[in-house]
């Protein structure tokens, strides 16, 4: 998969009572939590963001409350991939089985501005800073078993898959 | 090669003859929880992949406790959602408000999860659990809908770190204090995708809440789950709770673990972690003039009896200091029976506390508690990030009971070694 778009940069240990404060965990529509994404990191961040961009974050994104909100609010704003250095685990779990498209680098958070472009091939592992000529990225290869999920369209889907 | 604890709970559970860290297996669950903001999105992917029955329904656990009692229409709504289920599914273990109060505290306490467990709960503080000798871990609300339509569910075999506490602990330190002196120690993803095990000859003298509460905030150091190996504190605690039978397991003495950390706990004084991620921690003593509006002791990291009794020994006599809120949280309502039969409530009244109902409420900034811009709390809760309690200009540090109650009289973070103790108390 490919996804082409601005990149919007967070630094280390975004937690998810950030990206979706619980003031806004009254409800489970999707489109009235992404209107509140990341909203105690950046007010306007909702607002700014359009269909295709892309996060980039440090270490320990998603870090603290399991609330799948989090990755419901960052999906339905549009938002194609995150990227960071590292993520915390419920946060890594739940996107994949609510079916974010999460990647991991090394290189990126350092080598990218706020703002720049660039593209992600999932296929090939690559990231790539569009209108530079920085060296191309590699992300971290995606687990098969976690591949397969994302295949399948997240966990309900890949288990009613199984069970037919 | 031998096995830790977490990984032979995992490995009896996949029905395998060993597991390795790093393994992805399948495992069946004993018990899976969630609550009022959790379950009603579990409750629509479980419907939306076909529904039926739930896979037993003596082993979902639905406790409403976020923003009850309902503190909104919204939040009314998703207590019904889980209402209606729970009635539907004739599900065992669901509780109203009055009946339960927070979801960790609560099951413990019921003996609703048990040694030898494994438990998920779509609530990262699900770890708590893990004071029993249980392997219990915070999920998201998908996996809880594919552990109630399938009983199982996928898991990475962790890598264990050994956390190993000796020395004797010094007046008015408590379980809070130690794990937030680790989490300071090792960064909020110091344990990251790790298992955390207690171990040592002070984890051998300290009483359940003490494990509960260290348990509780593994997730605040990114650990999968935190565990204690089971001994006779823990057979006194599960004591007539149990409904179901339980296993204690031991970690092999040829066990592997990723990193081995040994810690003297006499040198440990009371913690304060200031905002707004847990491992910003000082020592009681250097935290500097650092003016409150509002303290609350409760959580389910500390809102148990022994905790209440921490806070009535400082507040008794004395009064919360002016301009202040002092918020007090019974975490379950044998807790608040306990807690009214002791007397603690009257010398918490006496000191102008508020008493809360059990609820989550303001730990998570729901109701019953929550920030201005600008405003400070002291909380015996787990987490001080931005807008944790509020309003995102608001601050939260967070201490044990200890220096909570201390806190409320003196209107500013202290310890309680600052109050005047008469002779003889
Ligand atoms: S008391 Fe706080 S940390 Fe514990 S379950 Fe409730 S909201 Fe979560």
């Amino acid at each position: 998969m490919k996804h082409r778009g601005r990149v919007w940069k967070f630094g280390d240990h975004i937690d998810t009572d950030v990206i979706i404060p619980a003031r806004y965990l009254t409800t489970t529509s999707p489109e009235i939590l992404a209107a509140h994404c990341l909203e105690d990191a950046d007010p306007t961040f909702a607002k700014k963001v359009k269909a295709g961009d892309i996060i980039v974050a440090g270490e320990n994104f998603g870090c603290g409350s399991s609330r799948e909100h989090a990755p419901i609010a960052i999906k339905t704003a549009g938002i194609a991939c995150v990227i960071a250095r590292s993520f915390a685990r419920i946060f890594y779990r739940n996107a994949f089985n609510m079916g974010l498209s999460i990647y991991e680098s090394e290189d990126l958070w350092d080598r990218i501005s706020d703002g720049q472009k660039i593209e992600v091939d999932s296929g090939r592992g690559t990231i790539r800073i569009i209108n530079s000529n920085a060296d191309l990225m590699r992300i971290q290869p995606i687990p098969p078993f976690m591949q397969e999920l994302i295949n399948d369209g997240g966990l309900m889907k890949h288990l009613s898959k199984k069970r037919s | 090669m031998g096995m830790t604890i977490t990984e032979k709970i995992l490995c009896e559970h996949a029905d395998l003859k060993e597991v390795h860290p790093g393994e992805l297996i399948n495992a069946r669950v004993d018990i899976a929880l969630g609550n009022d903001i959790t379950a009603p999105i579990a409750i629509a992917e479980f419907e939306k992949a076909g529904g039926g029955k739930v896979y037993d329904r003596d082993k979902v656990v639905l406790i409403p406790d976020h923003f009850v009692p309902n503190k909104d229409i919204a939040s009314a709504g998703q207590c019904k959602v889980m209402r209606e289920f729970a009635k539907e599914q004739i599900i065992t273990h669901y509780y109203e408000v009055g009946e339960a109060g927070i979801e960790h505290a609560f099951l413990p306490e019921q003996g609703i999860v048990l040694p030898g467990d494994l438990v998920i709960g779509a609530d990262s503080h699900t770890c708590t659990y893990g004071a029993l000798g249980a392997f219990a871990t915070g999920v998201g609300s998908t996996d809880l809908a594919a552990a109630m339509l399938t009983g199982e569910l996928w898991f990475k075999v962790p890598r264990t770190m050994k956390i190993l506490l000796y020395g004797n602990m010094q007046k008015w330190v408590s379980g809070k204090d130690l794990i937030l002196y680790i989490i300071g120690m090792i960064g909020v993803d110091g344990a990251r995708y790790r298992a955390m095990e207690f171990a040592g000859e002070t984890v051998e003298k300290l009483g359940m809440a003490a494990r509960l509460t260290i348990a509780n905030m593994v997730i605040e150091a990114g650990a999968k789950n935190g565990i204690f190996i089971p001994d006779n504190v823990t057979r006194e605690y599960v004591h007539g709770k149990g409904k179901r039978n339980y296993k204690f397991y031991t970690s092999d003495p040829d066990a592997e673990y990723a990193e081995v950390i040994e810690i003297d706990v006499g040198k440990i004084e009371p913690q304060v972690a200031f905002p707004h991620i847990p491992s910003n921690v000082r020592d009681v003593s250097q935290v500097g003039e650092v003016m409150i509006d509002q303290v609350v002791i409760g959580s389910c990291t500390n809102g148990r009896i022994e905790d209440l009794r921490i806070a009535a020994k400082i507040l008794n006599g004395r009064k919360a200091a002016p301009y202040l809120r002092l918020i007090i949280v019974p975490a379950t309502r044998e807790i608040y029976k306990m807690a009214l039969r002791e007397g603690l409530m009257g010398i918490f009244i006496d000191a102008n506390a508020t008493i809360s109902p059990p609820s989550c409420g303001a730990c998570l900034g729901g109701h019953m508690g929550v920030l201005a811009n600008g405003e400070r709390a002291v909380a015996t809760t787990n987490r001080n990030f931005v807008g944790r309690m509020g309003h995102s200009g608001s601050e939260v540090y967070l201490a044990g009971p200890a220096v909570a109650a201390a806190s409320a009289v003196l209107g500013r973070i202290a310890a309680p070694d600052e109050l005047a103790w008469g002779s003889g108390s």
